[in-house]
């Protein structure tokens, strides 16, 4: 009886968790006019395939779309954020949990808490920033704003990372002679390679989520991301491509499920902060 | 250490060199940001020009006696509170179930996660879809189910749009509240559970009574979270409603944007803004709160490390 309402249980919140992907998955490959029959019609049952599935709304996607622009323009945006997060974050981390001593925590806590302030606060100040250095519609825009939020989160993950690699090896590198720099260069990329993985993972998942900014501070359709351009520009006036709209949905969403299970624990370890002992 | 020390073994200055890159970046585009954001909010700025004056508290007059702005503040604390406790709820529900091993876990579990993991544009899209007016899925299934004999317009309608709204808010922020309720259970020590049933506790019991004031710090930085996640965002309702039907919809984020941004007038898209500011100071004196009742907690453990 315990058992039955645990599945049953387990069930109802996979269902309810699901079903928006599953609606997608269903859309994407219906037929037009399988798709477009008014809900009032209680026969004609909507959850599944009544005729048989088509790939035409992915034909139409990827061939009568920008949607393969706005991968590349994703892409290329994520690369330069990586570059730019990495080169700023892993250090800045690095320095905070091995060097700065008593202060590196408060410090450390610091730079967290800018995570906090959302884009819906800066949006009206950037949108100024962004014009003055005339960048307005601009994949440039969107790269040189996006650190703003991976930089402090990627940070915290660093040091909260290096903490639990112990010191041992870098304090054996020294007694054998390395300077304290040397250690920093040529010991320390080595412990930090997961901490790294973590940050190029968070980084990836953060572009292509975002979506304030990119709304701020982007019009033409040819330089849109993913998560503007699918929403916003797939829908021309009053027509709904939803075959086309759910499939780039769906597609956009898988890689990003699977990153996410995969890296999910050492996410929570960052939003925790030290509340939850690991 | 040896007494030979060179520029390359000072930990101060390696550790300020490789620090300032990252607090370069964070002062100059976020700390200046933040400051001009809240100094527009007191000026006439616009998009066109610019040139902007001190306008005084001319933009918080405005929009206070702005009946739309005013729905749109009581739409975010509606939403905002009603989300979270959606997600308290389903949270905790969620995460009793999830402890437990089950068949097919693994897969429930990656589908769990779904709603978080997608860009919340493309989630708020699907759910336009799926609270079509014409042809809503959850319309035929409750005109199946013989639930429904008329029509629901979700999205047509101030009340049931707002609803729509927190209910998507609540799919997309309750799987993340309930990673870390889990990952919070996982650390309540084993031998108190197992005292607790030696000493006869039921389920309720060991759940209302030692679970939860055991988790409440846990559920705590859920809560936060989802209150900023909810409260800043603008994607969900700039989506489903675009802050209709007749403006009776919109939140703080997209009235902004909307005076903010298409509008032009930068200095009352701040000022609307600037409103989020509360919301934000309540979550960060929490975060304090907690974290550092956490290093009190964890002093005597982890100590040691350092």
């Amino acid at each position: 009886m315990k058992r039955v309402a645990l599945y049953a249980a387990a069930l109802a919140f996979t269902l309810f968790a699901g079903f928006p992907f599953y609606w997608m998955l269903v859309t994407t490959f219906k037929q037009n006019r399988d798709l477009y029959v008014g809900a009032s019609d209680v026969s004609h049952i909507p959850w599944i395939f009544n005729d048989p599935p088509t790939l035409e709304h992915v034909k139409l996607l990827f061939g009568q779309t920008e949607f393969p622009r706005w991968v590349v323009n994703t892409l290329l945006v994520v690369a330069a954020v990586v570059v730019i997060t990495v080169a700023v974050a892993v250090p800045a981390g690095y320095s905070l949990a091995r060097l700065a001593g008593r202060w590196g925590e408060r410090l450390g806590m610091g730079i967290f808490f800018t995570y906090l302030i959302p884009p819906t606060l800066l949006f009206v100040p950037f949108a100024r920033l962004v014009s003055l250095l005339g960048l307005q519609d601009s994949l440039a825009s969107l790269i040189l704003i996006y650190p703003t939020m991976t930089i402090p989160f990627c940070t915290w993950l660093v040091m909260g990372f290096l903490r639990s690699v112990p010191w041992d090896i870098e304090e054996q590198a020294m007694i054998d002679g390395y300077s304290r720099l040397a250690v920093i260069v040529k010991v320390a990329p080595r412990l930090i390679v997961p901490g790294i993985l973590t940050v190029i993972v968070f980084t990836f998942t953060l572009v292509l989520q975002e979506f304030v900014y990119a709304l701020t501070f982007i019009s033409s359709v040819d330089k849109m991301t993913v998560s503007l351009g699918v929403p916003i520009a797939l829908v021309r006036g009053d027509v709904y491509h939803w075959g086309a709209l759910m499939a780039a949905a769906l597609f956009t969403s898988i890689p990003l499920a699977i990153v996410y299970n995969v890296f999910i624990d050492r996410f929570i370890q960052g939003f925790t902060m030290g509340a939850v002992k690991g | 250490m040896t007494s030979r020390r060179t520029l390359a073994d000072r930990e101060d200055v390696l550790g300020s060199v490789m620090l300032a890159p990252a607090l370069g970046y964070v002062i100059l585009l976020v700390g200046v940001p933040f400051v001009l954001a809240i100094a527009l909010s007191f000026s006439n700025a616009t998009a066109g020009s610019l040139s902007f004056q001190w306008a005084g508290l001319g933009n918080y007059v405005a929009i206070l006696g702005d009946s739309i702005f005013l729905r749109a503040l009581r739409n975010s604390v509606v939403v905002t509170v009603g989300t979270q406790v959606l997600v308290i709820i389903l949270a905790t529900a969620a995460a009793q179930v999830f402890r437990a091993t089950f068949r097919g876990k693994r897969v429930a579990r990656f589908v769990l996660l779904l709603p978080w993991a997608v860009p919340v544009s493309l989630a708020a899209i699907a759910w336009t879809w799926i609270f079509d007016s014409t042809f809503s899925v959850i319309n035929w299934t409750l005109k199946a189910a013989g639930l429904l004999h008329g029509w629901v317009y979700w999205l047509g309608d101030p009340a049931l749009a707002l609803l729509a709204i927190i209910i998507v808010q609540a799919w997309r922020i309750f799987p993340f509240a309930t990673v870390i309720v889990l990952a919070g259970l996982a650390s309540i020590p084993q031998e108190i559970m197992e005292a607790a049933i030696v000493d006869g506790a039921g389920f309720w019991r060991r759940l209302l009574q030692i679970e939860l004031p055991l988790l409440l710090p846990v559920v705590a930085v859920a809560v936060l979270f989802g209150v900023v996640y909810t409260a800043t965002d603008l994607g969900v309702v700039y989506i489903l409603t675009g802050g209709g039907p007749a403006n009776t919809t919109h939140v703080l984020p997209t009235l902004a944007f909307q005076r903010g941004i298409l509008g032009a007038d930068l200095g009352q898209g701040a000022a609307i803004a600037v409103f989020l500011l509360p919301f934000l100071i309540v979550v960060a004196i929490a975060m304090l709160r907690i974290a550092r009742r956490a290093e009190v907690g964890g002093a005597g453990g982890t100590g040691g490390a350092r």
